[in-house]
């Protein structure tokens, strides 16, 4: 099962990724590849079986609605491209 | 072991070369016995590294004033009877996936190469506290993805044993680190096979724990259903040490398992005379390379010695086994990669016309191809009018998978078979086909869908390339592996092997 150059187009939107135009055919050939791979898992019928998500079969643990964490936000704002008074910058989005 | 016990303080005792056969249990009792210090350990460690790595490229980060202020202060805490760890003095290297407070944490990815971790993960904390000594951060396939360690912005990794082949990925240069005896030990990280792989095709000892085991809290996250941090050693009884320190329930990890961690060692030495070993027929079928094949048969004849019964089991769902663990890890690294937008750390392109051309251009440039390819395939099997088909489909074969071995489970004790099709392939032979690559995941990634607990220990060698055996567990029966590994490790020398221009 092929994937279209379209779908690729697509799909690198969703994802965020600027896909350069001498890339595209490369990228469609090898994805189309894994996703001919992945169409085996049709061979069998799994109708009745359901689907693992967490390999213990473990549920999502939680703890009380408190604040255990401590403010670090000048710490962490240090690895910032482009930080000022406490926000990240970025090119204008509201014109 | 021809160790002169009088020295002067100048002198180390202990030549480089005679180091390198002593474990980290051995050397802890050396340096409790001040047979030799801390400082002089990491010293001969660092002139090793200095002499060999240029040809391995297994560091990314070499760490050598905070490995020796952490010497000093170790020696000084054993002196004033402060610490008594088990791992307290034992330099270690870590794959770069870790975060390391105020250290470069790069995850092998241009995406990352300016980020200074601002915290430490759990597991670093943990060995620190025992007084374990990090001496640098180790060479990786790019955010945990591949299997050769050719996927590192920071350059491949050599295989020890043979220079032009691959060390196997994605933790290359954690693996070579300990092949090549550059540290006693390193933690690396397996998802789909990334700890045992590049165990089997450098000879050494790796475990990948059940999931929730240990910790995940600072390990840069590639799939999250799958992903486990784990030691590689020489021998069992080392991996022994390092697992129980690492091990435990992290209230930082909502995935982390409250189960107590049992002592490793207590039961390492008991006898495994009746221990029931499956032999799955779907790993021992077309695709394994026959010379792998006798090695890990004439290694199960050694089982027999030790008195253990060999059984032929099934895992039928084994061939979808590829299939589904492409879908789910691609899904999973595609939503924990959406992070890294350029906005919060690291990599951001130049001259960005706007917020989207910013988001577009920072993660196409910021990470490589393997990485691109699975972002693209996890956000199609995640997007609408796929996500059935794929996602979901492959979450209920990963249910069979995890059936498959608790029924095998119910007639025998471990699971044993080889850990890869062949030894390790040249660099650059499999670089620019992705699906061969994937192929060769056959035998570690259904242990990594059901969260066993799945060991490579070296068990001969093919064509002059190291082979691994693989011992599969059942949940949480880490001691079990290691017994039997060590059992094995009693009666025959394969994991003590060295290449000889390391040694």
């Amino acid at each position: 099962m092929s994937i279209k150059k379209q779908e690729i187009l697509k799909v690198a939107h969703l994802a965020r990724l600027n896909i350069t135009t001498d890339r595209i055919e490369e990228y469609t050939e090898n994805i189309s590849n894994i996703l001919d791979l992945m169409a085996q898992m049709n061979q069998i019928n799994t109708d009745d079986v359901t689907p693992l998500s967490n390999p213990l079969d473990a549920v999502q643990r939680l703890r009380p609605d408190i604040v255990t964490e401590v403010n670090q936000r000048e710490l962490y704002q240090r690895l910032a491209a482009q930080a000022e008074e406490g926000l990240y910058l970025v090119p204008r989005v509201i014109e | 072991m021809g160790i002169d016990a009088t020295k002067s303080n100048d002198d180390s005792i202990v030549q480089s070369n005679e180091l390198i056969d002593i474990s980290a249990k051995e050397l802890h009792k050396m340096i409790y016995r001040s047979d030799i210090s801390v400082m002089e350990v990491v010293d001969i460690y660092l002139k090793r590294i200095e002499k060999f790595n240029p040809q391995l490229n297994a560091f990314i980060s070499l760490l050598k004033k905070e490995s020796i202020d952490k010497a000093i202060e170790i020696d000084n805490r054993i002196r004033k009877g402060d610490i008594d760890n088990i791992l307290a003095g034992i330099p270690y290297v870590l794959k770069d996936l870790y975060c390391t407070k105020g250290i470069l944490t790069s995850c092998g990815s241009k995406m990352l190469s300016n980020f200074i971790a601002p915290y430490d993960a759990t597991i670093y904390e943990k060995l620190a506290n025992a007084g374990a000594v990090l001496i640098g951060k180790a060479n990786m396939d790019e955010f945990a993805m591949g299997s050769s360690n050719e996927n590192s912005y920071y350059g491949p990794v050599a295989n020890p044993w043979d220079l032009s082949k691959v060390p196997g990925g994605s933790s290359g240069g954690s693996a070579a680190v300990v092949s090549a005896r550059l540290a006693p030990f390193s933690l690396g990280s397996d998802t789909g096979g990334s700890i045992r792989q590049p165990a089997s095709f450098c000879g050494i000892s790796g475990l990948k724990p059940t999931y929730g085991r240990v910790s995940r809290f600072g390990m840069t996250a590639f799939a999250s259903s799958l992903d486990q941090c784990g030691p590689m050693a020489v021998s069992a009884e080392d991996i022994a040490l390092i697992l129980q320190t690492i091990s435990g329930f992290d209230e930082k990890d909502s995935t982390s398992a409250d189960i107590p961690v049992p002592d490793y060692c207590k039961n390492i030495n008991d006898s495994i005379a009746g221990l029931k070993i499956g032999m799955p027929k779907e790993f021992f079928a077309e695709g394994l390379d026959p010379g792998v094949a006798k090695v890990i048969e004439q290694a199960l004849q050694e089982f027999k010695k030790l008195g253990a019964i060999i059984k032929e089991v099934e895992l039928p769902t084994t061939k979808l086994a590829i299939a589904a663990y492409y879908v789910i890890a691609s899904a999973e690294a595609s939503a924990n990669l959406s992070r890294f937008d350029g906005i919060r750390y690291g990599y951001r392109c130049s001259e960005p016309k706007n917020l989207l051309d910013l988001y577009e251009r920072t993660r196409w440039e910021g990470f490589g191809d393997e990485v691109k390819r699975r972002i693209m395939i996890g956000t199609y099997a995640l997007s609408a009018g796929y996500y059935d088909a794929y996602y979901i489909k492959a979450q209920k074969i990963r249910r069979l998978i995890k059936n498959d071995f608790i029924d095998a489970f119910k007639e025998i004790d471990v699971i044993m078979g080889p850990v890869s099709p062949t030894t390790a392939f040249n660099i650059g032979e499999k670089s620019n086909d992705p699906v061969a690559m994937y192929l060769a995941d056959i035998y570690t990634v259904p242990v990594s869908l059901a969260g066993l607990p799945g060991m490579s220990i070296p068990v001969g060698f093919s064509d002059g390339m190291p082979v691994g055996l693989q011992i599969v567990g059942n949940y949480f029966n880490e001691g079990k592996i290691l017994n039997i590994a060590h059992q094995f490790q009693s009666i025959t020398d394969w994991h003590l092997k060295i290449p000889s221009q390391f040694i």
